[in-house]
């Protein structure tokens, strides 16, 4: 049985991690290679390096920090933040990332999905949303919108309908993150990950708003999640991603275990 | 020398990294003499199946259809599994090789495609799954399934079983990606490596 996947996602600022675990015996906790190294040994499904500034000039920085980072690791690596072309792409494939997460750019020129997924297969593009529910909308989690530049600007476009568009422009995998749930710690948006999740045939990675256990079974039930994303799921008194799916399991989630 | 054959579909980086983690002397060649002059063959590939269609122009075909008669260790992985069976409707026109009956085809309706994320392997006596047990997790990304064959030493189950790996002496293939599937994975191209 296909089980579903927890993601560890780091963080990366100027090549430090910035948000995120407390491993107690750890050399340097802004490493992302080192850190990668670890949650991928703890168990993580999954590893995903997000450049939350993705400034021109720290793109150099990035290379290097996701080549650093992929010697470490032999579970799928995605790389996100600041890829707007192909030979971004290339760069980071070239470095060791298995997968692009691409967001802000793909809104900008949708066909940027088609050419990385013509040149590196469909299954190594993810297509990130960022969404906001509609509050003045009658159905403000159908109406929910479309955000781009890290949440910061509005784009007049509808959550589902953009999922699939970029569904039928060939991304492999949608990232979902909810707006509304991203840093509460009160659990993720299920009602719209199930709601996108049933509008695409693709996985659905949902992220945003992960407090505890309960709440990735929930958006893995409930939600319909295909995967759920957290970078910093260890906050919160749990050690690390074993424990976390051994709970999840609990729930009666399918999971790998042991990982 | 293990040659990993570089036929533009995707990106190599990852298997060739798991190689030499897994001991391996890995090079990519893009040409027949590279094949020829080597003592295993890994064909990886993540894309379309019609991305193999390269091999044949590149003479790559030829070679390697001469080291398997020759009893060289092949490996292929994902679509490089895929293309050592008759074909695939991804691509009707495109031909593999033809050493394993059937062809693949697209998971069926209702199935969330592609098959992605970490699923179960029921594994059968192989050499290249040595030490690997039935209930063992594997990492997938893939549209198209091989069909069950006498071949099959491995299934995996989604939406019904279909060939996670198959071995008839030295020509193995896995649907899987051993370079992403963690200590089993890299269990794996070890088991290749030492053959």
């Amino acid at each position: 049985m296909l089980t579903k996947r927890i993601i560890a996602c780091l963080d990366v600022d100027a090549g430090r991690v910035v948000k995120g675990v407390q491993f107690v015996d750890i050399v340097d906790a802004g490493d992302p290679a080192e850190l990668a190294r670890r949650h991928a040994e703890a168990g993580a499904d999954e590893i995903v390096l997000l450049d939350i500034t993705a400034t021109h000039q720290g793109r150099g920085t990035l290379i290097e920090t996701v080549r650093k980072t992929a010697k470490q690791i032999f579970v799928p690596f995605t790389v996100g933040g600041g890829i707007r072309s192909v030979d971004d792409a290339a760069a980071v494939f070239d470095a060791g990332a298995d997968k692009v997460s691409i967001n802000s750019a793909a809104i900008a020129r949708p066909e940027l999905i088609e050419e990385i997924g013509g040149r590196f297969g469909a299954q190594a593009v993810i297509v990130a949303i960022d969404a906001r529910r509609a509050k003045e909308s009658r159905d403000p989690v159908k109406g929910a919108e479309v955000f781009i530049s890290g949440g910061r600007r509005p784009t007049g476009r509808n959550v589902i309908e953009w999922a699939r568009e970029a569904e039928s422009r060939g991304a492999g995998e949608i990232l979902l993150t909810s707006m509304d749930a991203d840093g509460t710690r009160s659990g993720f948006d299920c009602e719209l990950t199930a709601l996108v999740s049933e509008a695409v045939q693709i996985p659905v990675i949902a992220s945003g708003g992960a407090g505890n256990a309960q709440h990735f079974a929930d958006v893995l039930l409930q939600g319909k999640a295909d995967a759920a994303l957290a970078a910093s799921i260890f906050h919160f008194g749990i050690a690390d991603v074993r424990e976390l799916k051994t709970e999840i399991a609990r729930c009666g989630v399918p999971v790998r275990l042991p990982c | 020398m293990i040659a990993v054959v570089d036929y533009k579909a995707g990106n190599l980086t990852s298997v060739m990294k798991a190689l030499h983690a897994a001991g391996a002397d890995a090079r990519v060649t893009q040409d027949a003499d590279g094949v020829l002059r080597a003592e295993k063959i890994v064909l990886p590939g993540v894309g379309h199946f019609a991305a193999t269609e390269f091999l044949e122009k590149q003479g790559l075909r030829a070679a390697m259809q001469a080291q398997i008669a020759k009893g060289i260790p092949f490996l292929g992985i994902c679509v490089g599994l895929q293309w050592l069976f008759e074909g695939s409707t991804e691509s009707p026109q495109t031909l593999g090789l033809d050493l394993y009956k059937g062809r693949c085809e697209r998971f069926s309706a209702g199935l969330k495609v592609p098959h992605v994320g970490w699923n179960a392997l029921e594994v059968r006596s192989s050499r290249l799954l040595r030490g690997i047990s039935s209930g063992t997790f594997v990492y997938y990304t893939h549209s198209y399934r091989a069909p069950l064959t006498n071949g099959t030493v491995a299934v995996t189950d989604y939406g019904g079983p279909f060939t996670a790996a198959v071995e008839i002496g030295n020509v193995m293939g896995v649907q899987f990606h051993p370079e992403k599937s963690g200590e089993a994975g890299l269990r794996i191209l070890r088991n290749f490596v030492e053959l």
